[in-house]
């Protein structure tokens, strides 16, 4: 079975965000890049499933050199080879162009990823690599098992509940938890992976179809009204009166 | 032209997301001159359908077809599709819902048109320049985009439009169908499995919250969080330390990683405020932090704080509540 794991290199989830060039820009300085957490669940439970049924796992980023050593990690967590095509991710319809041309070259079982980037948070992607492929996309996805050689069995969350779906491969999902325990590199995979092959490609000639042009930041609250834990219940009169939430 | 609204049924009425697209479409349209109309699907009774005109819809378009009333991307995708060519439709607009995502993905590559998700404005529409506001950064900033293609699609971000209710208005009801076959709906879920929320109140769409964390200092003590929020009609969340432990499951779970509310109230009882559970809250409307450490960084996103054990200031609010004229 060969799965394609699609990994996003997002500021870490602690990063405080701020913008530079009169808001045009998002400021890189001192932010921690790391793999975005979601496509963590879809990169181990590709491993997992390798190390049952046998196969590979491709790791595919769209986005410039500063990625690589997030896709070495990924190496390192147990991924096979790796792919980046060498653009700046510039919105979900470009980066699920640039992901579908490298999957109908490689002819992969599985396409799978995050359901949504932390930084960018579009929910998005998934379903257009489904759409352009004509393959099915099942999102999000917190449960992935194979049926039998050729049916995956997902569980994927909708609003108040949950659908059980069997897709035949090939396929594209993307992953939320409680789908695994997304898994740490050891020493020995972080060796190994200085080895593994990570292949440059450049971009298809695909245009964005939106354009990102100023970045704001949420109002700041103007400061918190303190009330005596012995007069607690006093809040819930001031949620009616004073703030009419109520 | 037109702008088009997508709206979700469940049990016979409209869903309150929807209801919410269904205003932000009729405003669009207003501002561009034109008329709003839906395409519904689903679960939905006529007379609701009809009541859109409520929220300033003049057309609604129904596809009866029973198959529909599950979530099925393939067969959905085709009948938006197919009311959009009917309506010449420039703007399509959906509820920033899984199904409502998902389905505008799909049709931003069919109709080769531009997509923006969890849109917190009305659009600035300027000369050739159409610009959404979006939250990115998982909520902790917003971007403006502008759409370029022909034809843009919005998914709403819920909880972030008043709803309009003219009373008295309705909206005409069409029949629509898109001569769907069975190969549409190869990917039928297999088994649909909705939440018991007798009683309760679906987190994604309720208007208060009341959310526990660590500071609980057990499953035992969830009841009071229960009571809380049926006082309040809320719908009860918690932190993420408290589902990956187990101690409530994982579709309770708001944060950078979980699902992300902007209720007009949440209340947040043990539960320290890092930087990845305010992310997933802080477009709530008020926020009301109980925790006993006075150092708590959630303070400092609080309109209301109280220091103090959440097991013993719980029950006070609970008591204060039941005291509230309803």
């Amino acid at each position: 079975m060969k799965i394609l794991v699609c990994i996003s290199n997002v500021p870490d989830t602690t990063s405080k965000i701020n913008f530079t060039g009169d808001n045009k820009n998002f400021d890189k300085n001192g932010v921690q890049y790391v793999i975005n957490p979601w496509d963590e669940y879809a990169l181990t439970r590709a491993i997992e499933l390798k190390e049952a049924k046998g196969g590979s796992v491709t790791v595919l980023n769209v986005g410039e050199a500063d990625a690589e050593p997030n896709i070495r990690k990924a190496l390192a967590i147990g991924a096979d080879d790796a792919i980046r095509v060498n653009a700046h991710p510039k919105d979900a319809y470009f980066v699920a162009q640039q992901i579908t041309a490298v999957a109908k070259e490689g002819g992969y079982d599985m396409i799978l990823m995050g359901k949504e980037s932390i930084d960018y948070n579009g929910f998005q992607v998934h379903n257009m690599v489904g759409e352009m492929m004509g393959i099915p996309s099942v999102t999000p996805a917190f449960k992935l098992d194979m049926v039998d050689d050729s049916t995956a069995r997902l569980e994927r969350e909708i609003e108040g509940g949950k659908e059980v779906v069997e897709v035949k491969l090939p396929f594209v999902a993307s992953a939320q938890q409680p789908m695994c325990e997304p898994r740490i590199p050891n020493m020995r995979g972080i060796m190994t992976a200085r080895t593994k092959p990570l292949k440059v490609v450049e971009p298809t000639g695909a245009e964005a179809k939106s354009e990102y042009v100023n970045y704001s930041k949420p109002e700041k609250k103007s400061g918190v009204k303190m009330i005596d834990a012995e007069n607690a219940g006093e809040v819930i009169k001031l949620l009616r009166n004073e703030a009419k939430v109520l | 032209m037109s702008v088009l609204v997508f709206v979700e049924g469940l049990n016979g009425e409209i869903k309150k997301s929807s209801l919410e697209a269904a205003t932000y479409g009729s405003q669009v349209a207003q501002a561009m001159g034109t008329s709003a109309t839906a395409v519904a699907i689903g679960d939905v009774n006529e007379d609701a359908l009809s009541r859109l005109g409520e929220q300033g819809i003049s057309k609604v378009l129904y596809d009866a077809d029973d198959r529909l009333k599950q979530f099925v991307a393939d067969a959905y995708v085709k009948v938006i599709a197919k009311a959009a060519q009917q309506e010449n439709a420039k703007v399509l607009v959906f509820s920033n819902s899984n199904i409502g995502a998902a389905v505008g993905s799909k049709l931003a590559v069919r109709l080769n048109g531009s997509l923006a998700t969890n849109v917190t404005e009305l659009p600035k529409i300027d000369g050739g320049n159409f610009t959404v506001t979006r939250g990115v950064f998982s909520g902790k900033a917003f971007a403006d985009v502008n759409l370029t293609s022909d034809v843009k699609i919005i998914a709403v971000k819920k909880n972030s439009t008043d709803i309009i209710s003219n009373a008295g208005s309705t909206a005409t009801v069409e029949k629509l169908s898109a001569d769907l076959a069975d190969a549409d709906f190869a990917s039928a879920p297999k088994e649909t499995v909705m939440q018991d929320t007798s009683g309760g109140v679906l987190l994604q769409e309720a208007e208060i919250v009341v959310s526990g964390g660590r500071g609980m200092k057990g499953p035992e003590n969830w009841h009071l969080i229960e009571e809380l929020a049926k006082e309040l009609g809320a719908a009860t969340a918690c932190s993420k330390p408290v589902s990956d432990i187990g101690w409530r499951p994982h579709h309770e779970h708001v944060g950078q990683t979980g699902i992300t509310v902007s209720p007009n109230l949440y209340i947040a009882a043990g539960i320290s405020g890092a930087i990845q559970h305010l992310a997933g809250v802080n477009s709530s409307k008020v926020i009301v932090v109980i925790n006993k450490d006075p150092e708590a960084p959630f303070f400092k996103a609080a309109d209301y704080g109280i220091v103090g054990d959440a097991l013993e200031v719980l029950p006070k609010l609970i008591e204060a509540a039941k005291a509230l004229d309803k």
